[in-house]
């Protein structure tokens, strides 16, 4: 599973990139045991797993303060785990759980954290894209300097409400960041057979909005880019657009027999390009960690998993009042 | 540690499949991400990967087995170096409890238990004290008026739509508030509604109050999903964490020879939906002071006015702050023989029909629901326990329509008190056609109100 290209030089330094290498493997780690305990039955529905695409999250999490927002779609996961939302409450959310980040109201495709502004976690393709925007549009009402990440895939790129959005964006400046994570795949439909263009950032020139195409595979690459994006977006100059070419290794959900690609493609690229083993393979080979370092991270991040797979198996599920809760707000939630 | 490797569940509805071929064999070792088998489900074959690292210790299901139940074990799956006798003497990992069967029985046993808090009590208070001055205004001033106030109030209220500000609005109900509160807070779009009712949303997310304004309700179909999926859903699906609140709002139902496209009644589609709250006024005092209680509202609320209202006029209570509460219905007339229950436009209806049939002898008594999400069931309920027949009436067309469900509730609650059965009044059954004659024809006419009231009293 080694990474056969040569590792690039980097400025990196080696408690940056061992905190990537650990996001990212707690990522890998928590959809695995996902996987497992949907294949017990213990999770239900939809579940899509963000396996393969973890340096996205975390290199652009890298480039975010405190105050900035985050939203996406289903597959989000990752993305929770990346802001510092607490594996418990992600895992019990998914079994449906009391200690779930919903209290088991939302599952999977919907979870949110106030204090994390998480705003979800969306399971209609393309709608969070003006939702972040809307995000984006209130920090800049209150004049702050905020930004907001609004991830989504490449098949919610051909929506139209993402244009509509756009439009806006840049019309009013808004301060969001548009993050396609073009994983290759709109769960059987590959890019080459659903857009026109062959790279989806160059639609925002369109708009006057700024862009590029990024590897994804590549967390320092990732990281950089997110950092031209934010500093466009917080200095008041409005969205900007990172195309980040990813690939899941997974199926689309946990029920999709992935037919439309072929074994070769995914094992190639888990060979050549797994972002995880990118990292790990820097950190060897400058003598940033021994194996044995690593060892005690893989350690640590299994021991994270499994508690979370115990907190989610334990909580009990919700209280059957539970049903009438939350349906109307007698007064508005406070921001966080 | 010898582990089990269980038959997987590989889509929502799987219950069991067919082990069709097993790719690895007794002594083999596999790492995260090798496929070990193939599985058929009833929809497709898929391939089952390995999640930990180990050697096969055993197989457990040979190839070709049908109905393998999910957490059957299939495969020992043996930590390196540990023995294969070790397969012998595994742990399971099958779940303690049964939570793939947990929710359904839970379902089971709650529908009788959980119910729909009870209706309120109803509440007679009039809606301002004898001796408040009064002044005329029109609904298009009354709602003006309503904004403007609530936006000097708290500077987190913002209104946004096509020709709001500089335009003034496309039925003037913006009028001089772009002057007053300038380009920040009065907030052209482009003719984007999907994409700014998605922003609006989102903006109500991160703290502010928008109001977003539908040039008409016809044209929020195009945003249906934001007021639907991102509006009502989030508060119940973040567990209370957050929620949307917000005002939609904008003329709704028939305006005049317009066609079709132009002239729909939402007042049912959104009725129905938990987590959003519905508003439809009549009068110029109701429009005010139920478009600053939804102002205020921490919820979506959806607030349907009417193009052929906004120009009548009405006394509206010349009184600082003045609110109407939600799901409090408005006697507008008192009267022993039959219950006429309408809102919106409907309200003109059925209060032209009572007029004439008192003349006839015929005491009708014209309940406004004034907001349809609550709903002041009670009250419908109280009247029809003293009038015995109900007669409800409303624009919007027959199939699915308000009246059919405040019908649903009186034969729930008060059967044995109807003398006749509730008769709904509603637009025709059809698009709404141009020919003046045919709109006439198709929309609802004081007429029919009157014929319905005579059928249920039996005249
Ligand atoms: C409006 C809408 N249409 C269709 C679907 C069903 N659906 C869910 S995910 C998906 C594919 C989306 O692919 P992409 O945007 O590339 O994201 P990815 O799953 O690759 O992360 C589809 C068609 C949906 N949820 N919402
Ligand atoms: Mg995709």
């Amino acid at each position: 599973m080694a990474a056969k290209k040569p590792t690039k030089k980097t400025n990196a330094s080696a408690e940056e990139l061992k905190a990537y290498y650990k996001d990212m493997l707690l990522i890998r780690r928590f959809e695995e045991k996902a996987g497992q305990l949907y294949g017990m039955g213990l999770i239900g529905g939809f579940c899509h797993l963000y396996i393969g695409q973890e340096a996205v999250v975390v290199g652009l999490e890298a480039t975010a303060k405190e105050g900035d927002s985050r939203i996406t779609t289903y597959r989000d996961h990752g993305h929770m785990l990346a802001c510092g939302m607490n594996p418990d409450g992600v895992m019990a959310e998914l079994t449906g759980r009391e200690g779930g980040y919903s209290r088991g109201k939302g599952g999977s495709m919907h979870m949110f954290s106030k204090e994390k502004r998480f705003y979800g976690g969306h399971g209609i393709v393309g709608a969070n894209v003006p939702l972040g925007a809307g995000v984006a549009f209130a920090d800049k009402y209150k004049g702050n300097d905020n930004v907001t990440f609004t991830y989504f895939g490449d098949g919610a790129a051909n929506q139209g409400q993402v244009y509509e959005t756009f439009n806006m964006a840049a019309l009013w400046k808004l301060p969001v960041i548009f993050v396609i994570e073009n994983n290759q795949y709109a769960m059987g439909t590959s890019q080459q057979r659903s857009t026109s263009s062959a790279e989806i950032w160059e639609r925002g020139k369109a708009f006057g909005i700024p862009g590029e195409a990024v590897d994804g595979m590549d967390v320092l690459a990732v990281k950089d880019a997110g950092e031209r994006a934010v500093k466009h977006a917080r200095s008041g100059e409005g969205p900007y657009i990172l195309e980040i070419k990813t690939y899941r290794y997974r199926g689309h959900s946990m029920s999709d027999p992935a037919k439309y690609r072929t074994r070769e493609e995914v094992q190639k690229m888990r060979d050549e390009r797994d972002p995880i083993e990118q990292v790990r393979n820097i950190l060897l080979e400058n003598k940033y960690a021994t194996e044995d370092d690593l060892k005690a991270i893989d350690k640590e991040i299994k021991q994270v998993v499994n508690d979370s797979a115990e907190f989610a198996k334990n909580s009990p599920e919700p209280a059957p009042e539970e049903l009438w809760t939350d349906i109307y707000a007698t007064e508005v939630p406070q921001e966080a | 540690m010898a582990t089990e490797i269980l038959m997987p569940a590989l889509s929502p509805t799987m219950e069991e499949g067919t082990l069709a071929k097993w790719l690895v064999k007794e002594g083999d070792t596999v790492s995260s991400g090798d496929i070990m088998c193939e599985i058929e489900t009833d929809k497709a074959t898929m391939e089952f990967e390995a999640v930990d690292e180990g050697v096969i210790g055993k197989i457990l299901i040979e190839e070709g087995t049908e109905g393998v139940k999910v957490n059957t074990a299939i495969a020992v799956l043996l930590e390196e170096g540990e023995d294969a006798s070790a397969a012998e003497n595994v742990s399971s990992q099958a779940p303690a409890e049964a939570p793939s069967d947990a929710p359904a029985a839970a379902r089971e046993s709650k529908p009788a238990e959980a119910k729909a808090p009870p209706a309120p009590e109803t509440d007679m208070t009039p809606d301002w004290p004898e001796g408040t001055k009064l002044k005329k205004q029109t609904v298009r001033e009354a709602l003006r008026d309503a904004m403007a106030e609530e936006m000097r109030r708290d500077e987190n209220v913002f209104l946004m739509g096509e020709e709001v500000a500089e335009y003034q609005g496309a039925y003037k109900i913006s009028q001089g508030l772009l002057d007053e509160f300038g380009a920040k807070r009065i907030i052209d779009t482009p003719i984007t509604e999907h994409g700014f009712a998605g922003i609006g949303v989102g903006a109500a997310f991160g703290g502010l109050r928008p109001i977003v304004e539908f040039m008409t309700w016809n044209f929020a179909m195009q945003a249906i999903d934001h007021i639907l999926n991102s509006a009502a859903k989030t508060l119940y699906m973040s567990g209370g964490q957050m929620g949307a609140p917000m005002v939609f709002r904008g003329p709704n139902g028939a305006a005049a020879r317009v066609g079709a496209q132009h002239s729909q009644d939402y007042a049912a589609w959104y009725m129905q939906i938990p987590g959003l709250k519905v508003v439809m006024p009549y009068s110029a005092s109701d429009a005010k002071g139920l478009m600053k209680t939804a102002i205020r509202d921490p919820n979506p609320v959806v607030f349907l006015e009417n193009e052929i209202m906004y120009g009548k006029s009405f006394d509206v209570p010349d009184v600082e702050d003045y609110t109407v509460p939600f799901g409090k219905a408005r006697i507008w007339r008192e009267g022993s023989d039959v219950t006429i229950v309408s809102f919106g436009i409907g309200m003109t209806y059925a209060l032209e029909a009572a007029e004439k049939l008192a003349a006839e002898g015929i005491e009708a008594e014209v309940i406004d629901l004034r907001t349809l999400r609550p709903m002041d069931t009670a009250s419908i309920i109280k009247s029809v326990m003293k009038t015995n027949r109900c007669v409800t009436v409303e624009e919007g067309w027959p199939q699915g329509s308000v009246g059919n469900y405040i019908s649903s509730v009186i034969m729930q609650e008060a059967f044995d008190y109807l003398d006749a059965p509730v008769i709904n009044c509603t637009g025709k059954d059809v698009p709404m056609p141009y020919a003046a004659n045919l709109e006439k024809l198709a929309l609802l006419t004081t007429d029919e109100v009157i014929a319905a009231v005579k059928k249920v009293t039996y005249k």
